[in-house]
């Protein structure tokens, strides 16, 4: 199965609108949204069964027995995380707790647990043939990249003879970007023509090559600043860096998506060039060299 | 209440809904402010701001170190670390630096004294002026999994006491980084776009807002002629609209261009500035009615 993965280092440049114009071209068996913290490719894919789901357990939370506890502080002192809250009584914080069992281990009296806590559900949705992998983390939880592994897993998994896997990532060069580029053969990388949208590409293109994952950029939103967009171009031709094309800014793309349809699905001109940005990432991941 | 600074943040859930477009304005029309960029993984205030007379310090963290000569290879830290940072591999542990968590706990426990704990750089906080704006920005170093240590140093940064208001430019998502940057916030802004993606994630951040028992209202940006999902939503849920922020050529142009329309636009000076007058009302408004709880 050929992975590929889409993402942008800033928000809301387009990885899920571009992500789900793939899917409809590509008719992929496989697909998945591992932006776990803010999940929308399932707004547009429009299952009609509903998914399997599964609870994700992340790391354990610390729990005081309170009957227990002879209020020496030890937990509250050894705690890194500041998730030990002195009152009356001594309490954890849940949302700050991250799991590791210092407390546990030097509370003289045994009157922490480390109990297992829902950090977020999987869903699988099974249409025909095709596969469809995502996840919601629980608010506030922290374990964002091992749940984007799941997704990837449980994608693989169901869809073990898929010759095409297109995969949503999320914003950011973190945890969950960095767990959503193990084992993907190539990286979409979606830039936005702003100074803030060139800043980011340059920090995501050097995570994707401290990972030697093998990456492509296209623009999206290109006429909104032409000379930035320019500017991109000319950062891809200087690094090597194969550049798909540019898609225009397109308020009928808005549309498309609130009525729950891909851009290319649409006639519109974000649609048209979808395709043909959609047409060089394909020969790329197929193994051709140039666009 | 004077003698504490008013603290703003400016969240969303999805990416690119106009967070740092809001912050910065806000702070750059207050005049007098503090702005710190908590989106430690992309972060973009600074890019607005420019500020002058910048300095930097970097954040650490802790991670083990391991002394194989002193190592009796008991084991005990490999079957405690719970993040599988440490592995067995020869006669003593390896570490796996990218998951440690930096809790302590290998080096706490060893009974050989074979484990003590060193400094590892993950990222940088720098601080600036920028007119009347004290601009703080942290940033991860690539590569690194988590900003929630660069997150905490900037947050020691906001001052206790005077009465210039801070605004915290949060990352996107609702995860642990956006809990612990809206943490010492009095208000938050939910910045919203007008698609069912806004929406939705929208949804999200309201959730978390109310979980932590937030005073909140809404910002809806790059508003168009047409439906706005986000603005049914608000209606449902009877969130108030702080105020609205069309989708526009100019906007566009100076904001893509790293230019602060606040300062640079009369129109855009007056429309932040309405935007801060009204967060500061629904602000006083909200800890009024929690002094009568």
């Amino acid at each position: 199965m050929k992975q590929l993965l889409i993402l942008s280092g800033k928000g809301g440049t387009g990885k899920t609108t571009i992500a789900g114009a793939f899917i409809f071209l590509s008719k992929a068996k496989a697909c998945a949204d591992c932006d776990v913290d803010a999940p929308n490719l399932h707004l547009i894919s429009h299952p009609s069964r509903p998914p399997e789901r599964a609870d994700y357990f992340g790391m354990p939370k610390a729990r005081i027995d309170s009957d227990k506890c002879i209020g020496c502080g030890d937990c509250l002192s050894h705690c890194r995380f500041d998730a030990i809250e002195a009152g009356t009584s001594f309490r954890v914080k849940p949302f700050a707790c991250e799991g590791c069992g210092v407390c546990a281990a030097v509370c003289p009296a045994g009157a922490i647990s480390m109990e297992p806590a829902v950090a977020g559900e999987l869903s699988l949705y099974r249409e025909d043939s095709r596969v469809f992998s995502t996840a919601k983390l629980v608010m506030g939880s922290g374990t964002s990249g091992k749940l984007v592994t799941e997704v990837k897993k449980r994608m693989a998994s169901a869809a073990e003879n898929a010759e095409l896997a297109v995969i949503d990532g999320s914003p950011g060069i973190g945890c969950p970007v960095i767990a959503s580029i193990s084992g993907v053969d190539m990286v979409l990388i979606v830039a936005e023509p702003s100074l803030s949208g060139i800043s980011d590409m340059e920090r995501i293109v050097k995570t994707a090559e401290t990972f030697r994952t093998k990456t492509v950029v296209c623009v999206n939103k290109a006429d909104v600043n032409p000379a930035k967009t320019e500017e991109i171009r000319t950062f891809c031709g200087e690094n090597r860096i194969p550049f798909a094309g540019v898609i225009p800014f397109d308020p009928e793309a808005v549309k498309a998506v609130n009525s729950g349809k891909s851009i290319a699905e649409a006639d519109c001109p974000s649609g048209q060039a979808v395709r043909s940005v959609y047409g060089k990432v394909m020969n790329l991941l197929s193994g051709g060299e140039t666009i | 209440m004077a003698d504490k600074p008013l603290t703003v943040a400016v969240l969303s859930g999805k990416g690119g809904t106009g967070k740092t477009l809001v912050s910065v304005n806000l702070a750059a029309a207050a005049g007098d402010a503090v702005y710190l960029d908590c989106d430690v993984e992309e972060p973009n205030g600074h890019l607005f701001f420019k500020p002058e007379a910048a300095e930097e310090e970097t954040v650490a963290v802790k991670i083990p170190q391991i002394d194989a000569a002193l190592c009796t290879a008991c084991r005990k830290c490999v079957e405690f670390c719970a993040f599988h940072a440490l592995a067995f591999t020869g006669n003593h542990p390896m570490l796996f630096d990218e998951v440690c968590h930096s809790c302590g706990g290998c080096a706490l426990l060893c009974p050989a004294k074979a484990i003590w704990e060193t400094d590892k750089d993950v990222g940088t906080v720098s601080s600036g002026v920028s007119g009347g704006v004290n601009v703080f920005t942290g940033k991860l170093n690539i590569g690194e999994a988590s900003g929630i240590a660069v997150i905490k140093r900037l947050l020691s940064k906001i001052p206790k006491s005077g009465n210039r208001p801070v605004f915290i430019d949060c990352p996107p998502g609702s995860a642990c980084a956006v809990m612990e940057s809206i943490q010492d916030a009095d208000f938050c802004v939910l910045v919203a776009e007008p698609t069912i993606f806004g929406a939705h994630n929208l949804a999200m951040v309201y959730e978390l807002v109310s979980l932590f028992h937030k005073p909140f209202g809404a910002v809806l940006n790059k508003c168009q002629t047409g439906e706005n999902p986000s603005e049914a939503f608000c209606a449902e849920h009877r969130i108030p609209i702080l105020g609205r922020i069309p989708f526009d050529a100019e906007l566009g142009a100076l904001n893509s261009d790293g230019r602060i329309a606040a300062r640079e636009s009369e129109r855009y000076h007056a429309l932040f500035g309405s935007l801060l007058e009204q967060i500061g009302k629904e602000a006083r408004h909200e800890t009024a009615s929690d002094f009568k709880r």
